[in-house]
């Protein structure tokens, strides 16, 4: 046992674990709280796959702003007095675990049928250069140029919407 | 032999060590006598009533909102700052009107006055109006 | 790589619209009387990219490394799109101080919401269809429920912007198995591999997902749950809106995807997906529509049923029926912003005056407005001078020349039951009396809309060849 893969299990362990807690608690703040423990093992696992970005991107966006924005969200809600989902619509447990199952057994079929290792091992020096910022860089300011300026315009539509809807004074 | 990551973990598991050790020796050395006012919310001696968990005002979330919105932005900011050099002019160009249309809605959310902080602007009571309601209820004296 | 600066001028209507949305956010910073200017601006805005877009038909290009096309069909949709727009804003200008929510930013959302659906189009890598696809639809839960005072305005926009995130969250994992299984995410490149990749199942679930998440934003039938809420609620423009350019745009990313798999003369592997839900979405949208008593609530049934016709050119899968669809959606789009324009002059305030009933004797009350709506309701019910009957036409040739005569049966089948819901608004207009009496408030600009709209629906309709050359002479196979 190598220790990349010990870093792995407990990795995997930590996510595992802690998405299940997220699930189950019935305190939202604590199923938040259970989110960022997601969050950073999901960032350690980016980092074994050489894909450091998207590690960083994973704790500044995720672990930083989107769990600021959740913790408000339940901050402005009072959560206790919303009637509870799973009581009033119960089919919809079903619903999941069936939707559950379907990415179970294609995620199963990914790992076990489709024989990615001769293929990732050919990779791993692609993708080892590939995850660096530099890389990143390069790709996103020539050949994902004008995607690149849309978000742009994604971001500014955001903006504007954000604040139509959240504060925009009617007489 | 250690990759830059590799120290980096060794950084993180040092920094976990030392947060884990300390609490835990400091739960075997301390003493434990809990009693029932010990696990009563501090509220200055009165004794707390309902509930903590009150609304907060939608001001934090817009504000939540504005950050994530350029927290993505600095995420794509990220590999330019990295790169731009390598494409002289025209990579400068690319991020510099990426920046300049988030910098414009920047602009509009400091123009509409959305980065204010709205306080609700208290009312000073009216000296002379509760003057004369007191008088109104005061019985007056009637000398015998 | 190396910088061409005539690829500049080739994404010329972008740069413009771009430019346009720049203008208008710092009109709406410095200007205080925005929203009495702005309208004029973004339908001067619209019409000039529409009109540049449509100046490079003929002029096929694939530019910045496979990211956007330019001439060609995106052109079309670009014009389709733009005067769309252009009709949305004249019928906003009043409408919006009737409905209580005359802001700037509605314009500038507007424009937003044109540059993602014309990204869409345009699109040669899925990595760009999703950009523009989230741009788009960001701006349409906003526009839904720009009325922040209004319950149905919010539980519209509520309810669209769950649903849509959850076809977007499809989408995006239908792209990420596509991009895992082919390795790329240019159209191009997947549809050369695409024999050898159709034995790799993964991407045919990725495939299926990606078709399943478009028929989400397209509104067929078993994906329609959102609509008839959504269509309801909004703003009556906003709908008009959501209900052509943005079915267009969604239909332009399923045909750009399938007409190169179709190019390469490859099965329609797809054939019985896009059948299944063209006949499902066709008489469940007939069908349900017959019962409803309000006008949007009906429309947005009819929107069901329609994308339905266009589902069976996309199963047919060959030139004419890719033809046939985007006649149809040119048709479709301005006969419907047309009824929906009507609809926004009629409405009064507090959603009132929307009800069947409030129709009843229209042809007294303004007889214009009476005549357009039963104009566009011949339209909408395909009834042969009108665009609508040659955009069924050709769809339904094109699945009878496909061998899917079924289909085409299907088709007139429903369409047959249609008429009922589409002539009982002419025969509530003509030959019933008034039941309550309003007021029509004077709305130049939107009568002004109108009337573009019916002159557009009759000329495709009295001319539907010249379009349809145009359209086949651009469809390269």
């Amino acid at each position: 046992m190598n220790l990349e893969l010990i870093i792995f299990i407990v990795l995997a362990l930590t996510g595992a674990i802690s998405a299940v807690g997220m699930i189950t608690r019935p305190n939202p703040v604590i199923s938040a709280l259970f989110l960022i423990f997601n969050f950073f093992a999901l960032a350690g696992l980016y980092l074994l796959l050489n894909a450091q970005f998207i590690s960083i991107v994973q704790i500044i966006v995720y672990a930083g702003a989107i769990m600021v924005l959740f913790l408000f969200v339940i901050m402005l809600l009072r959560t206790g007095e919303e009637p509870k989902l799973f009581s009033e619509k119960k089919h919809i447990k079903y619903f999941a675990i069936v939707i559950a199952v379907l990415v179970f057994v294609q995620l199963g079929y990914l790992i076990f049928y489709e024989a990615p290792s001769e293929y990732i091992s050919q990779r791993v020096q692609q993708s080892m250069e590939a995850g660096t910022i530099e890389n990143i860089g390069q790709q996103l300011y020539t050949t994902y140029m004008i995607p690149f300026e849309a978000a742009g315009f994604l971001l500014l539509a955001a903006t504007i919407g954000a604040l139509v809807l959240a504060k925009k004074n009617f007489e | 032999m250690l990759t830059e990551f590799g120290k980096v973990l060794v950084f993180i598991i040092l920094a976990a060590a030392f947060v884990v050790i300390a609490l835990f020796v400091a739960r075997l050395i301390r003493p434990a006598r809990p009693t029932k006012e010990k696990f009563t919310i501090y509220e200055c001696g009165e004794n707390p009533e309902g509930t903590p968990w009150v609304k907060f005002n939608i001001r934090f979330y817009v504000v939540a909102l504005i950050f994530l919105i350029f927290d993505v932005e600095i995420v794509l900011l990220f590999p330019w700052a990295l790169t731009y050099q390598d494409y002289g002019i025209y990579g400068f160009l690319v991020g510099i009107i990426f920046l300049l249309i988030l910098g414009l809605g920047m602009a509009y959310e400091w123009r509409k006055g959305d980065l204010e902080w709205e306080k609700p602007s208290p009312k000073p009571p009216n000296l002379a109006k509760i003057l004369e309601k007191s008088k109104r209820n005061i019985p007056v004296e009637v000398p015998d | 790589m190396p910088i061409n600066s005539s690829e500049y001028l080739q994404i010329l209507p972008f740069l413009i619209l771009g430019l346009g949305i720049v203008i208008s956010t710092l009109f709406e910073m410095y200007y205080k009387n925005s929203e009495n200017f702005l309208p004029w601006f973004s339908a001067i805005l619209f019409l000039v990219t529409g009109a540049i877009a449509l100046t490079g038909l003929h002029d096929q290009t694939v530019l910045f490394g496979g990211m956007l096309a330019a001439g060609g069909k995106s052109a079309i949709f670009h014009f389709i799109f733009n005067l769309g727009a252009a009709i949305v804003v004249m019928s906003s200008v009043n409408y919006l101080n009737k409905y209580g929510a005359n802001f700037g930013e509605y314009y500038i959302l507007l424009q937003s919401s044109v540059l993602g659906m014309m990204m869409m189009s345009a699109a040669r890598d899925i990595f760009m269809i999703f950009m523009g696809l989230e741009l788009m639809s960001i701006c349409f839960y906003v526009l839904a429920g720009i009325n922040r005072k209004k319950a149905s305005a919010n539980e519209a926009s509520m309810k669209y912007f769950l649903l849509g995130a959850f076809a977007t969250g499809f989408i995006v994992y239908g792209i990420a198995l596509i991009y895992g299984s082919a390795q790329t995410t240019s159209i191009d490149a997947i549809v050369n591999n695409f024999s050898a990749l159709t034995d790799n199942v993964i991407f045919i679930v990725g495939f299926a997902i990606l078709l399943i998440g478009f028929s989400f934003k397209i509104a067929a039938f078993p994906f329609h749950m959102w609509v008839p809420d959504v269509y309801q609620g909004s703003a009556t423009t906003v709908t008009g809106l959501m209900s052509t350019t943005g079915k267009a745009a969604a239909f332009s990313v399923l045909i750009a995807i399938m007409t190169a798999i179709f190019s390469e003369n490859i099965p329609n592997t797809f054939v019985d997906y896009f059948a299944a839900l063209a006949t499902l979405s066709m008489l469940f949208g007939s069908i349900v529509a017959i019962a409803q008593d309000n006008l949007k609530r009906m429309l947005a049934y009819s929107s069901i049923s329609h994308a339905g016709y266009m589902l069976i050119g996309l199963s047919a899968g060959n030139e004419s029926s890719v033809a046939g669809i985007i006649f149809y959606l040119a048709a479709y789009a301005f006969m419907n912003l047309g009824a929906f324009a009507v609809i926004s002059v009629i409405e009064g305030e507090n959603d009132s005056n929307t009800e069947l009933n409030a129709y009843a004797g229209l042809n007294s009350k303004s007889p214009v407005m009476a005549f357009f709506m039963a104009l566009f309701m011949f339209a909408l019910a395909g009834i042969p001078p009108m665009a609508g009957f040659f955009g069924k036409y050709y769809v339904f040739i094109a699945a009878i020349e496909a061998d899917l005569t079924w289909l085409a049966v299907v088709g007139v089948f429903s369409s047959a039951i249609s008429v009922y819901f589409y002539l009982r608004v002419v025969v509530y207009m003509y030959f019933k009396e008034s039941e309550y009496d309003f007021i029509i408030q004077k709305n130049n600009s939107g009568m002004f809309a109108v009337m573009v709209s019916g002159l557009l629906v009759l000329v495709f309709g009295i001319l539907p060849d010249t379009l349809l050359t145009q359209i086949l002479s651009v469809i390269n196979y």
